[in-house]
């Protein structure tokens, strides 16, 4: 629940929608038409803060020592005597051209940025979904069958106490057992020194590349690297998941059909797997969906204490030093995914939830 | 690229079959260097264009110029680089330099005169962040080229007055002073941009390093240039690797994981000095710690106020704890080293006495604003004066924000009360005479944000009068005695409160040597490292 | 009353004598549920002794939290006179802790008010006008519930300056797009009930329908969603002390200790542990609250 790992934001209304009837194609128009107004609302809402951000733009490029000619040429240089609407609409313009301008702060094109610092955010992102999943799902549905057992106790306990960490500090402390006294990780940064750049980059994900190119050592590495800031992660999704897993369980359990099946004498594990837990399936799909959307929005706080070049730290990094195309660019790649993966799971509520028919 | 990475694989499977588990202790292999190092502030490479510090560490290494500082002796000045020898004229405003023969810039290309003057009229054109320090010779974009020219294997300059030749010869060691291929740098020119946006990630030098690859907020990577005229470096790839926190660039020190780490805050230091095979290695710097004061503030701008700020610091108390090590008391603006530093620190922490100038002002119930960036070792500064003025009644609110925020309010003369560094551009003392104690026009109209002494709104008091002569003055020693007279009456009269100039502490593994960061003149250099 | 029945009696009677009595019944049947669940009791004395000692702070506290003392600086846990050590220009530890706990309070106060209240308008008013204003008002509740929060808290900000009251605003601008959808949902569900459709024949206008009937019956969702959600809030509030854009120095704000502290975290953990287990304490205490309060509110969700 920590603001960036927060799991909980963005249920999916569930509200039966009228346009399910629609032909397909409207449908698909309407989703793409909201898609973008909510992008375009996005941008707008960020190229106002960063107008308004009491950071001169210029200055941060030029530096406190520059002459005022100096300055007057990169404030034309950006466009900063236009009107503000104008320069917006300029920027709406080149991103429609997939063109999100030059860092202003690395002389770099965004994209190139993004393209290499997304793949290091989709990778902790995937790690700790996965960590998430394979643990919070067991521990859900085991805490619902065995409700108020030690079992339901423990995985209520694990669920509360990943609610309430401070996952900064929770970073601190691990990096300091883990890496600084017993030495079983590998320290802050994607990679050690000597592995950077060892694998050709095909993917951007170093452990995939590593794989591809065969060459174990860069994947142990890397892994050793990636494991604690994942974990850390995937504590935080699992302890959301188990929690929505139980309840949805508890649901099923209670319903008719349960009690049904277990008159007719069928084995519990039939019961819990083939019944119960098929029945929440796409339930459980929406929340893994929602808490990869947010690890993938870029766990900013953990990307700053493990030094993990990842798009959070890119685009807080950028804000701070008024770099706004960076910041925009950022904006645009996180919100479109996090968009996506909403309507995902909207659309795996309409094909196959019943009850949303 | 390939070569590089066939190395690094190399590297790594060597390593590999000497490790065997992720905690044992790594070493660097013996061709090359490690730096743990934090290198977010660089913007840009481009020699016209770069000012911040780690950039000018890449500069240093990539780019030759006319004259440079040795590495392994920089007391002694500014020495021959591509220009072996330079002749004064008469009147002492054209110098010329005659070129090195026979150097090469990493494309092959040979090291022209032509070259040189291109580099140095590139500078002036594009006018970047830096160009103010070839601006004040009266070079401008219009005239650059008459000032400017190369002749056969010349190289020749006109200033527009008379300066001191040292004063000249220190700015071209300068970053904005390296020597750039022309005919590489034209070739990738877009839009009439003298190659700036292509140079901003790619290097044209021939320096004993060249670039393999900067990856912002990552990595440096430099290799070592063979055909170095002055020698190929023992060094054969130096790393520089962006690590932010102090911990984890002790951690990685130790383990063996670098080879030098250069932000090691005080406690770390402390620390990993007691690690095995860690030695700690200090640098005076030119950085320098100060409170400025707002004089359009009716209150500051009394001179008992001034004075009595002075008496407000914990010197000592700060010197020996929080920044123990790391800075050194120093109240004058020209950093110790520099030509003409003047060596008092008459000001102690006394609050008696600061109570009586406040008295003696008539001030009661002050409360002022305190812009801060947000660098620990700065908040701490402001909470330890916090502290020492609430002894006196004054109320003083700490506003934090980043380098950026902060620095615009200053220079929109916003700000009560400023606490900042100032470290110098060139290695002469104009560098900080000449923004600390001049101020020509102090109107808002005349919108000097460059001039400290502008951005406080103080007039110097005549001091403006006295820097200009210093600047022109062609005899060192009466050079350096108006220096010393300039900084004592500064010293008292002036809204700057020096209190600390910076000592680098690096931290470097035991097996390296002749490690330099530049000291207060320059910045760091790799070639003359050894291991 | 004593004579006839007693107060415990007289709350959990089956046959209530006003509708007063009811509410007051089941407020209490309600508390006694609460009361069996432990740890829901453990979370709620935690907060308490929170609330007193931020009320006290200044009689417990053994030292001034802002007085400095550069020659005891960095001192370890146990020593004379400071038993949770001191920090990088030493001040005490302990002191700061229970001084930090008001700026906790008070943020989290400030946003427990603003964060739901806004939330209630914008989802009530879209919920219940429908058509136009429905689709404007929710398309901005997903703008903002498609930004990454700590970029957008951290923008909000960066560019009002940094400070707690900035801080609280920034949070809150983050924290109020669920409940706009928790509320909304709930007018959808209200609004078409016989209730409200009766109210209308009565000839109660949409302000008066909005603010008397349909709000109230939103209230007890939004409270649990509150509690849980408070953690969140501590958590927020001390990344962004953190990263330097919450309260200002030397207010002792727990997250802004950490960040201070972590400097020393290799030789002098405890400078940056001691604040982080109190977070991790109040935002555990407010997380037992919330899950016991919901097993009373809503026992649906919960079970």
């Amino acid at each position: 629940m920590a603001l960036v790992e927060d799991n909980n934001k963005g249920r999916p209304s569930r509200a039966p929608f009228s346009e399910w009837f629609w032909p397909a194609v409207s449908t698909a128009l309407k989703t793409l038409g909201s898609i973008a107004v909510t992008l375009v609302g996005l941008l707008f809402v960020t190229f106002i803060i960063g107008r308004v951000m009491p950071i001169d733009p210029v200055l941060a490029i030029v530096g406190e020592r520059a002459s005022q000619s100096t300055y007057d040429a990169v404030y034309d240089q950006l466009g900063l005597d236009k009107p503000l609407i104008v320069q917006f609409l300029y920027y709406l313009w080149d991103v429609l051209h997939l063109d999100f301008g030059t860092s202003l702060l690395n002389a770099r094109p965004v994209s190139e940025d993004i393209a290499r610092v997304f793949p290091a955010t989709l990778e902790l992102a995937t790690l700790g979904i996965i960590f998430g999943v394979v643990l919070g799902v067991p521990l859900g549905v085991l805490a619902a069958v065995r409700k108020g057992s030690w079992i339901d106790q423990v995985a209520r306990v694990v669920a509360l106490v990943g609610y309430s960490m401070p996952i900064f500090w929770l970073g601190l402390m691990g990096l300091l057992i883990f890496y600084g006294i017993l030495g079983w990780v590998g320290g802050p940064g994607r990679v050690g020194i000597f592995y950077v750049d060892v694998v050709p980059s095909v993917t951007g994900l170093i452990l995939v590349d590593a794989a591809l190119d065969g060459n174990w050592d860069v994947f142990k590495n890397a892994f050793s690297h990636i494991i604690l800031p994942a974990s850390l992660l995937g504590y935080f999704s699992l302890a959301y998941i188990s929690r929505m897993t139980r309840s949805f369980m508890l649901e099923q359990l209670s319903a008719e059909y349960i009690t049904t099946a277990r008159v007719k004498g069928m084995s519990e594990w039939n019961v819990v797997w083939k019944h119960a837990f098929k029945n929440i399936r796409v339930q459980l799909i929406t929340v893994i969906a929602l808490s990869y959307a947010n690890l993938l929005e870029g766990s900013v706080l953990t990307e700053i204490i493990f030094s993990w070049p990842g798009i959070g730290s890119y685009i807080t990094t950028a804000l701070l030093s008024a770099d706004m195309n960076a910041v925009l660019g950022g904006t645009v790649v996180v919100g479109l995914i996090f968009i996506l993966l909403n309507i995902f799971s909207d659309l795996l509520y309409k094909v196959f939830d019943p009850r949303a028919k | 690229m390939n070569a590089f990475n066939r190395l690094l694989t190399g590297a790594a499977i060597g390593l590999a079959v000497s490790v065997t588990s992720f905690a044992a202790f790594a070493e660097t292999p013996a061709n090359m260097l490690v730096i743990a190092h934090r290198i977010d502030d660089v913007t840009t490479i481009d020699p016209a264009e770069s000012f911040e510090f780690a950039g000018s560490d890449i500069s240093r290494n990539v780019y030759s110029r006319l004259v440079n500082l040795d590495p392994m002796d920089l007391g002694a000045g500014y020495q021959p680089d591509l220009a072996t020898s330079w002749d004064v004229s008469e009147d002492g405003k054209t110098i010329t330099f005659t070129m090195r023969e026979g150097v090469t810039f990493h494309s092959g290309n040979p090291v022209r005169a032509e070259d040189a003057a291109f580099s140095l009229q590139r500078a002036v054109i594009l006018n970047k962040t830096p160009a103010f320090i070839l601006a004040q010779f009266g070079f401008t974009p219009e005239n650059a080229m008459e000032t400017i020219r190369a002749e056969g294997n010349q190289l020749i300059i006109t200033t527009d007055q008379r300066y001191a030749t040292s004063f000249v010869l220190n700015c071209l060691t300068a970053t904005i002073g390296g020597i750039v291929d022309k005919e590489t740098v034209m070739a990738n020119e877009v839009d009439g941009d003298m190659g700036n946006t292509w140079l901003k990630t790619n290097s044209a030098g021939s320096g004993p390093y060249k670039l393999d690859g900067w990856q912002p907020n990552e990595s440096v990577t430099l290799s070592s240039n063979p055909d170095y005229y002055g020698g190929a470096p023992a060094m054969e790839r130096v790393i520089v690797r962006h690590v932010i926190e102090s911990a984890s660039q002790r951690l990685l020190l130790e383990r063996g994981d670098v080879d030098i780490a250069r932000n090691l805050n005080p406690e770390d230091v402390a620390g990993a000095s007691s690690a095995d095979g860690v030695v700690i290695s200090d640098e005076l710097k030119g950085r320098l710690m100060y409170l400025a004061l707002n004089q359009q503030h009716p209150e500051l701008s009394k001179p008992e106020v001034r004075q009595a700020f002075k008496y407000l610091i914990d010197y000592e108390g700060m010197q020996n704890s929080f920044l123990n090590g790391q800075y050194t008391i120093h109240q004058n603006f020209l950093p110790a080293t520099y030509l003409g530093a003047s060596e008092d620190n008459p000001f102690t922490y006394d609050v008696e006495k600061a109570r009586e100038l406040l008295a003696a002002a008539g001030v009661e119930n002050l409360e002022i604003e305190i812009g801060v960036r947000e660098a620990q070792e700065r908040i701490e500064i402001a909470q330890s004066f916090q502290n020492s003025a609430a002894q006196v009644g004054i109320t003083v609110n700490i506003t934090v924000g980043t380098a950026k925020q902060i620095l615009e309010r200053y220079r929109a003369r916003e700000l009560d009360v400023y606490l900042g560094a100032w470290g110098p551009d060139y290695p002469d003392p104009q560098t900080n005479a000449g923004t600390f104690a001049y101020n020509p026009d102090n109107s808002d109209e005349a919108n000097a944000t460059g001039l400290l002494a502008w951005r406080n709104s103080w007039d110097t008091g005549g001091l403006t009068e006295k820097v200009a002569a210093a600047v022109t003055e062609g005899d060192r020693d009466t050079r350096v005695q108006m220096y010393l007279d300039i900084q004592e009456e500064f010293r008292e009269t002036s809204p700057f409160v020096v209190m600390f100039q910076q000592i680098e502490q690096s931290a470097l593994r035991d097996n390296v040597t002749n490690w330099s960061t530049g000291q207060a003149v320059t910045s760091a250099a790799y070639w003359q490292v050894t291991k | 009353m004593a004579e006839t029945q007693t107060l415990r009696q007289w709350l959990l009677t089956d046959t209530p004598s006003s509708r007063r009595h009811a509410k007051l019944s089941a407020l209490y049947q309600g508390w006694l549920s609460f009361r069996a669940n432990t740890m829901a009791m453990i979370g709620l004395w935690i907060l308490v002794v929170l609330v007193l000692v931020a009320i006290a702070a200044p009689l417990i506290a053994p030292h001034d939290p802002f007085v400095q003392s550069l020659g005891d600086r960095l001192a370890p846990l146990g020593t004379e006179g400071h038993v949770l050590g001191t920090d990088s220009l030493g001040r005490d530890i302990l002191s700061r802790l229970i001084y930090g706990a008001r700026i906790t309070l008070y943020i989290v106060a400030l946003v427990a008010l603003i964060a739901p209240v806004a939330g209630l308008l914008v989802g009530t008013v879209a919920g219940y006008v429908g058509g136009w204003t429905d689709t404007v008002l929710m398309r901005i509740t997903d703008i903002f519930l498609a930004f990454p929060r700590l970029v957008l808290a951290l923008a909000f900000v960066a560019a009002l300056g940094a400070g707690i009251e900035n801080a609280v605003l920034a949070i809150s601008l983050t924290a109020w797009p669920p409940y706009a959808r928790i509320a909304r949902a709930e007018t959808l569900t209200i609004r078409t009930s016989d209730y409200i459709s009766a109210i209308k024949l009565q000839g109660a206008g949409p302000l008066r329908i909005i603010t008397k009937h349909i709000w109230p019956l939103c209230i007890s969702s939004l409270i649990v969603r509150v509690t849980l959600d408070m953690a969140g809030i501590i958590l927020a509030a001390a990344g962004l002390g953190f990263l330097g854009l919450g309260a200002q120095p030397p207010s002792p704000e727990w997250g802004a200790m950490i960040s201070e502290g972590r400097r020393f975290i290799l030789d002098h953990w405890w400078v940056a542990t001691m604040p982080g287990l109190a977070i991790f304490t109040v935002s555990l205490a407010f997380n037992l609250l919330g899950d016991g309060l919901r097993d009373v509110l809503d026992p649906k969700a919960g079970e």
